[in-house]
């Protein structure tokens, strides 16, 4: 067993040679005094709503729907669909508590002025709490409408009935009115109890939501409503946005760290036919044109001198790895901490200790960022995909030296942007250049801005430590997880707003996340789990900005704790299954979830690893275990590993999931499905690289991603629990991946991945490491 | 700035354009189509793929002087909401798009495998799509869509 324990003594020779052990020379960036980020997740930041002109009132039930005269519903969410499909579902859940069809209602999402402020479309929180916000508005709706008719009818309400929006008595369908005709095209003018904010927000606590043993449209495979128009062309997405008198921009960034522009000539694209304007504000460069090539061809022209970086990145991860385990941390958070570790390890009779890496890794939108302003004097309207639409706007508001309810945000669909669109750039970009020429801006990055400027997913490292008593039992339970903190969570000025020179004047760290440290599954005696964050500059972002990328923090921390579970069961020849219900103790659902992945993926007992193949290729099959708020996963993943190329393969994934009450099944599986196949991308091929001068992998061909010929088969059990709340989805089944990849691969060649990305030449250093040879148990 | 024709799902019209504008931009600031999608500019993932004469082109990468008289379609070319194209009834079947914007690129590149080979393997299918990036994960549903697709075009046939 490797007992790398990097956070105490490891000093690598290079730093030695250096003559540092704790600071690595060159970054001056990384002072300690550079100012660092909260990270306010699950709240962003925002003002309170209530008796609040800049949001629409909240205790206005008119602010959460309305009944047109035709008797269709629109249902107003500050959330967005993302492309997950939370736009059907919460439209399943309106439509069930309303007794109306589900082609009735119509979402109308991410509007500023017309929605309430339900805080940012992240954490798998849509269905988890916008749900239930959502569902008791329409309850409240209900209630009213049924007591309009019971006025109208002259029967009393404990009689109605309702069935597709028309309320009968009961007995007597005759005697009917419907939504449309009692209160088609009004108001309601009823004010509902509120109380909370954003995410946060409860709804009408006092109305009774509907038994959820009479669900007939929640717990449907509804087909998805945006799909027919997205694969016929009809959609429009962001980039898609056209304003009368548009213009198109393209920003032109330093192509290092913020440098400034020392001199900007504009004479070198005066031969360019179109170019309406340079626009340079402070360090902001940008170009815009009357048609989105000469955009294009003049922001690539456009000869900009960029003062010298006033720092330097660091050189490759493994510098960045040294900074991590050196540089102390702003903030230790104690995720968990039960009975005494130091006396569980000092009567251990065997300690085993591991440490982990997950690299920086893109988002990698399909499309790149991209937003449409439409600056008019003293208002002014962005068409943007940002996950948090009221963020955007008080962001420009505060650019622009605009009242906020002079900035109206609307919620125009980007591709899948998994966290990345947290931090909203592109509409800062846009409505800088549409200020400056006056006329409406469209602003599309290009593949390199997207590859080079997202803020990344930060890089991690996990040190674990058990400590097992001569019985062979697990006393003790150490896992500490370091990272850096996400330096553009939205809510602080983004790249063009600090180009401009505005100052970030965001709070200093209160509760970070994403560390990775998450409290396990299991019930050890004594256990600690401790996150740490580690000083990142913000101040001055480097291509190296940082922010939430799906399930934050998560997909390292479980690849840590879920292969070092492997690695204990393999020291005290335990096979995994059988070890981790050892220890999931009563936890029923845990255990539920992983006995449904074992069965459906037909484990069989063993003390692993598998005794080797002859031959090249070598198969293996691992498992993981984890839960995310009140989600619970499990997956196994089968794999082949060509022992003379060390490509993995991952053959199949299985996975259990329990999420409670599920919504909407077959667009839960597919969450689940995107979810592993990114998560085998992430784990087998994914890591952007850099070097001192910026991010280099600035194409797909740098920054490979999943194909055709890695997609892996995919076995999903879904656990439905009627009985509970509905939990996340969006995330949660990603987590799990990498571990079960990378134990499916210890078992496979006897070598464990402690590294991500699997790459060939990872593995076959690996083997080349220890051996070819299999070490039996 | 020069003028050239160009015949776009059908309809032959003159465009005025810098001729070294690639394709993409024509067709999506002059014929306002939505269909093809700017991704990366490199020809590397796929999402503005068009067809033209029978063959698969990456509409970021080729100026539009070079496709001039010839005979382009796109997504918008193959059906639409109210009268698809069985292809896009498929996928619309399989439930086959999570944010969707790969979907022009993966449809098209189908539709031109599908001219070509009316019986694909799910191998074939792969192959067929293997340069087609999405990054939601909708790979084995594109494959059961144009499986089904498959299937049904040769049920009518």
């Amino acid at each position: 067993m490797d007992t790398n324990t990097i956070f105490q003594n490891a000093i690598s020779r290079r730093e030695l040679i250096k003559g540092t052990g704790a600071l690595v020379i060159g970054f001056s960036i990384w002072e300690p005094t550079s100012r660092l980020l909260a990270q306010q997740l699950p709240a962003p930041p925002g003002s309170s709503p209530y008796n609040n002109p800049d949001y629409l009132d909240p205790t206005s039930l008119d602010s959460w729907l309305a009944v047109m005269r035709d008797g269709s519903i629109t249902v107003f969410t500050g959330k967005v669909d993302l492309g997950t499909g939370v736009e059907t579902a919460l439209a399943q859940m309106v439509a069930e508590e309303l007794d109306v069809q589900f082609k009735q209602i119509h979402m109308q999402m991410g509007d500023t002025a017309k929605t309430v402020d339900q805080g940012r479309t992240a954490g798998s929180n849509t269905i988890l709490r916008a749900g239930p916000q959502l569902r008791q508005a329409a309850a409240a709706a209900r209630q009213e409408l049924v007591k309009l008719a019971s006025a109208r009818l002259g029967a009393p309400v404990e009689k109605l009935t309702v069935t597709d929006g028309v309320v009968s008595i009961a007995g007597s369908p005759a005697k009917n009115t419907s939504y449309g005709d009692l209160v088609g095209g009004k108001s309601f003018n009823l004010k509902i109890k509120v109380t909370g904010m954003q995410t946060g927000m409860i709804v009408a606590p006092e109305v009774r939501a509907k038994d959820p043993t009479k669900y007939k449209v929640v717990g449907k495979s509804v087909p998805r409503v945006d799909l027919a128009p997205k694969l016929t062309g009809q959609f429009a997405y962001t980039p898609d946005v056209r304003v009368s008198g548009m213009l198109h921009g393209r920003v032109v960034r330093p192509p290092v760290i913020i440098s400034k522009p020392v001199n900007v000539d504009e004479s070198s694209v005066s031969h360019i036919s179109g170019v309406v304007k340079v626009v340079q504000e402070g360090s902001f460069v940008g170009v815009v044109a009357q048609t989105e090539w000469a955009a294009i061809q003049a922001a690539k022209t456009l000869k900009v001198t960029w003062s010298a970086p006033a720092t330097k990145m660091p050189s490759n991860p493994e510098e960045v790895d040294v900074y991590l385990r050196n540089t102390k941390s702003f903030k230790d958070q104690i995720v968990m901490e039960k009975g005494n570790l130091d006396s569980a390890f000092s009567r251990a009779s065997k300690i085993v200790e591991a440490t982990y890496h997950w690299p920086f890794q893109n988002h990698g939108m399909l499309a790149p960022s991209c937003a449409v302003a439409d600056f008019q004097g003293d208002r002014v309207t962005i068409w943007t995909g940002a996950q948090g639409t009221f963020t955007t706007r008080d962001r420009v508001a505060s650019m622009l030296g605009l009242p906020k309810r002079k900035v109206d945000v609307r919620f125009v669909e980007s591709s899948g942007c998994y966290g990345r669109l947290t931090s909203d750039d592109a509409a800062e970009d846009a409505a800088l250049m549409s200020r400056a020429v006056n006329m409406p801006v469209r602003v599309q990055w290009m593949r390199a801005d997207e590859h080079g400027w997202e803020p990344k997913g930060p890089q991690q490292l996990m040190a674990m430590r058990a400590a097992v008593d001569d019985q062979g039992k697990v006393i003790g339970y150490d896992f500490s997880a370091r990272t850096f903190p996400w330096t553009e969570a939205q809510g602080t000025p983004q790249l063009g707003e600090r180009q401009i020179g505005q100052k970030n004047t965001a709070p200093l760290p209160g509760n970070p996340v994403g560390s990775g440290a998450v409290a396990p599954i299991y019930d050890f005696e004594n256990q600690k789990v401790v996150g740490s964050y580690i000083p990142w500059p913000q101040d001055d972002p480097t291509p190296l900005r940082t922010n939430p990328l799906r399930s934050p923090g998560e997909p390292g921390g479980i690849f840590a704790s879920e292969s070092f579970m492997d690695e204990l069961a393999f020291e005290l020849g335990v096979d995994p299954v059988q070890f981790r219900l050892r220890y999931v103790s009563d936890n029923k659902r845990a255990t539920e979830v992983l006995i449904a992945a074992a069965s459906a993926a037909e484990w069989k007992e063993r003390r692993s690893p598998t005794p080797a193949l002859s031959g090249p290729k070598a198969a293996g099959r691992g498992v993981a275990l984890a839960a995310r708020g009140d989600t619970i996963v499990a997956a196994v993943a089968d794999v082949d590993v060509d022992k003379s190329t060390g490509q993995v393969t991952v053959k199949r994934i299985t996975l259990a999931h329990d999420c409670g009450l599920i919504i909407n099944p077959d667009g839960l599986k597919f969450q689940i499905e995107g979810n592993i196949i990114q998560g085998v991308s992430r784990t087998l091929m994914e890591e952007v690289k850099f070097d001192t001068t910026g991010v280099t992998s600035l194409d797909w061909l740098s920054y490979p991603v999943i194909t055709y010929r890695d997609i892996p088969d995919v076995k999903i059990v879904l656990i439905d629990r009627p009985e509970m709340q509905p939990f996340g989805a969006g995330e949660p089944s990603i987590i799990v991946v990498p571990a079960a990849i990378g134990n499916a691969v210890s078992d496979a060649i006897g070598v464990r991945m402690r590294q991500v990305p699997f790459r060939p030449e990872r593995v076959l250093s690996a083997l080349r490491v220890k051996g070819t040879a299999k070490q039996p148990s | 700035m020069a003028q050239m024709p160009l015949e776009v799902n059908g309809k032959l019209r003159l465009v005025d354009a810098d001729p070294t504008t690639p394709l993409l931009y024509v067709l999506r600031d002059q014929f306002e189509l939505r269909g093809p999608r700017f991704g990366c500019g490199l020809s590397q993932c796929g999402a503005c793929t068009v067809i033209i004469d029978g063959n698969t082109v990456r509409s970021c990468s080729v100026p539009v002087s070079a496709v001039r008289d010839r005979r382009v379609t796109t997504l918008e070319g193959l059906g639409s909401v109210e009268n698809p194209h069985f292809l896009q009834t498929a996928f619309v079947k399989e439930q086959a798009a999570q944010c969707g914007y790969c979907m022009n690129g993966m449809i098209m590149t189908a539709k031109a495998l599908l001219d070509k080979n009316q019986n694909p393997t799910d191998d074939e299918i792969k192959r067929g799509l293997e340069a087609v990036l999405c990054r939601c994960g909708s790979h084995l549903r594109v494959i059961r869509a144009v499986k089904r697709a498959a299937v049904n075009a040769r049920a009518k046939a």
